[in-house]
């Protein structure tokens, strides 16, 4: 049939060309300056662009900002957003319905925008430049709270009468039967908000202003547009070095990696 | 009898849902309020504390050329990366459903640009488009077509961000339309070969209607990132040449932290705050409705 053979060509071009840029940065920087323009098969392959680059920034000190950085607001998040989801889910306390409304209020107004408030914010608590300056503004989720609330509204409310007739406790019936039950969500929740948070740029941008706070984005920006002697080997290694994680992650964990993203869809 | 069966729930609900209130009263709501009542306000300078100007700020704003321009720029971005991509998101999808041969790694190459991070985008696309030098200007070059600095002129900057925006997003919104497309029955498409319906024919009558809910939902949020998300401007233009690329946050950023000047910045983030409420409203309904359906 020729009408498949033309799609098939016609998807295998838009593939090849959406995989372009990816495989270009890949080729630079694998690859000696000379050559970073010049595509020959015999071109030599080097590591040295990227040894450059973490020698030339602080790299290492950015991973780690970045990985406390992404670390603490899961963390929290999860903590924050079970609680608040469970209240929602399972308590019938008064101002729940208007407190709801007030909580979806973060999913169309979010901290990105709010960035000249919170940081008059900031700087009043005294804690610009640090990494929670960065991280307090997402801690409470609207969308793991509104993800977590579904979920737990589909618990059999059976499993949490049996375990109250047993003697447990409000919280213990939150540890033992809700969130055993909610892993897959806490799963895709957790790779959303780790992408999320990884991939952040514009808020640490803002309220950070030193190596001991700045994670990987930033310090990719303040890298690749300091010095006009950085060459584009050296950058683009950067660039790579610094989403090596995620982008090595999702190689690894495609399937687990689409179906979170399509969770985290209803935001 | 522990103490947490004396509680009534109403208090036990509050106390669960304490700590992320207060954290969300402190960074959404809050500044909320607090970026309407900054923006009846001055900008305090040495020597001069912040006062109260009324609509000044806003009147400012209605003179402001360069405000105007950004929001007619935020309009052409929107305009420029939402139907397009949700096009090529519609393409993909149908491409990679449909059993051509290594679909895996086609379906792979859409989707990776949504892991990594925009910043990492912009600084692999701003070599691309390097004047002289980049990869565009090589293959433009081999074509026997004159340099052109691609982000340097006002007329091409703008479509070129637009570009690395669509590349970025089309696979993340492809997947909800794969999404969609495996949960419509194979009996319609039996049906459909049946009475001699062609596949263009299918697509426009059958598919598409039923891939309705999914458009609305991925068109909120387009719109919403088209508002929210500006790092590549950072990266490439800094909103310039001569501001034919900045968008209304970036506009934000600059009057915020480049001039300082907050009371100013507050009136535009309202701005912003306005257009977002307004798409709000088709959220929750959106919401609802899904809410609903579950």
């Amino acid at each position: 049939m020729p009408a498949r053979v033309l799609e098939t060509a016609a998807a295998w071009l838009l593939g090849m060309l959406w995989a372009l840029p990816l495989a270009y940065a890949v080729w630079t920087a694998f690859h000696p300056a000379q050559f970073s323009t010049h595509f020959v098969l015999r071109a030599p392959l080097t590591l040295e662009n990227f040894a450059k680059a973490w020698d030339a920034a602080p790299f290492a000190r950015y991973f780690v900002n970045t990985t406390l950085l992404v670390t603490m607001i899961l963390a929290a998040q999860l903590v924050l957003c079970t609680l608040a989801a469970y209240a929602f889910a399972r308590f019938s306390f008064r101002g729940r319905e208007i407190a709801f409304l007030l909580v979806l209020v973060q999913l169309m107004i979010m901290p990105d925008v709010l960035i000249v408030e919170n940081y008059r914010t900031m700087s009043r608590l005294g804690i610009l430049d640090t990494l929670s300056a960065i991280g307090l503004p997402y801690m409470a989720s609207a969308f793991g709270i509104f993800l977590l609330r579904q979920t737990f509204k589909t618990v059999p409310k059976e499993l949490d009468e049996a375990a109250r007739v047993e003697g447990a406790g409000m919280l213990e019936i939150l540890w033992k039967v809700y969130v055993p039950l909610a892993k897959p969500v806490y799963v895709a929740y957790a790779l959303v908000s780790i992408s999320y948070h990884w991939n952040n740029f514009l808020w640490p941008l803002i309220v950070t202003n030193s190596v001991s706070s700045r994670p990987l984005t930033v310090g990719l920006q303040v890298f690749s547009s300091g010095d006009q002697g950085v060459d584009w080997s050296i950058i683009t290694a950067a660039t790579l070095m610094t989403s090596a994680p995620l982008l090595v992650g999702f190689l690894l964990f495609q399937r687990q990696f689409v179906q979170s993203f399509m969770r985290a869809g209803i935001r | 009898m522990t103490r947490a069966r004396v509680l009534s729930p109403h208090v036990q609900g509050w106390l669960l849902l304490l700590p992320a209130a207060i954290l969300l009263v402190t960074f959404t709501h809050y500044p909320t309020a607090a970026t309407l009542h900054h923006s009846f306000f001055s900008t305090a300078k040495p020597g001069r504390p912040s006062a109260w100007v009324g609509i000044d700020n806003y009147r400012a704003m209605a003179e402001d050329p360069v405000f105007w321009q950004v929001l007619q720029n935020n309009l052409w971005f929107a305009l420029g990366t939402i139907p397009a991509s949700i096009a090529l998101a519609i393409l993909m999808a149908v491409w990679v459903n449909s059993k051509i041969p290594g679909r895996g790694l086609v379906r792979l190459s859409f989707f990776t640009p949504t892991v990594l991070p925009m910043i990492a985008v912009a600084n692999i696309w701003l070599f691309f488009y390097t004047p002289g030098y980049g990869l565009l200007e090589q293959i433009t070059g081999l074509f026997g077509l004159p340099s052109h600095n691609w982000l340097g002129s006002r007329s091409t900057a703008l479509p070129c961000l637009i570009v690395v925006t669509l590349w970025k997003e089309a696979g993340f919104f492809m997947i909800f339309y794969l999404a969609a497309l495996q949960s419509i029955s194979p009996h319609l498409h039996e049906a459909a070969a049946l009475m001699g319906a062609g596949r263009w024919y299918f697509f426009r009558r059958v598919t598409f209607p039923l891939l309705m809910p999914t458009t609305l939902f991925v068109l909120i949020n387009a719109v919403i990132n088209s508002f929210r998300l500006v790092d590549h401007i950072v990266v490439m233009t800094k909103g310039g040449p001569d501001n034919a690329t900045s968008l209304l946050l970036y506009y934000i950023y600059d009057v915020g932290f480049k001039f300082w000047d907050a009371g100013y910045g507050a009136a535009l983030t309202l701005v912003l705050l306005a257009i977002l409420a307004a798409f709000a409203a088709g959220q929750f309904l959106f919401l609802d409705r899904r809410v609903h359906y579950q």
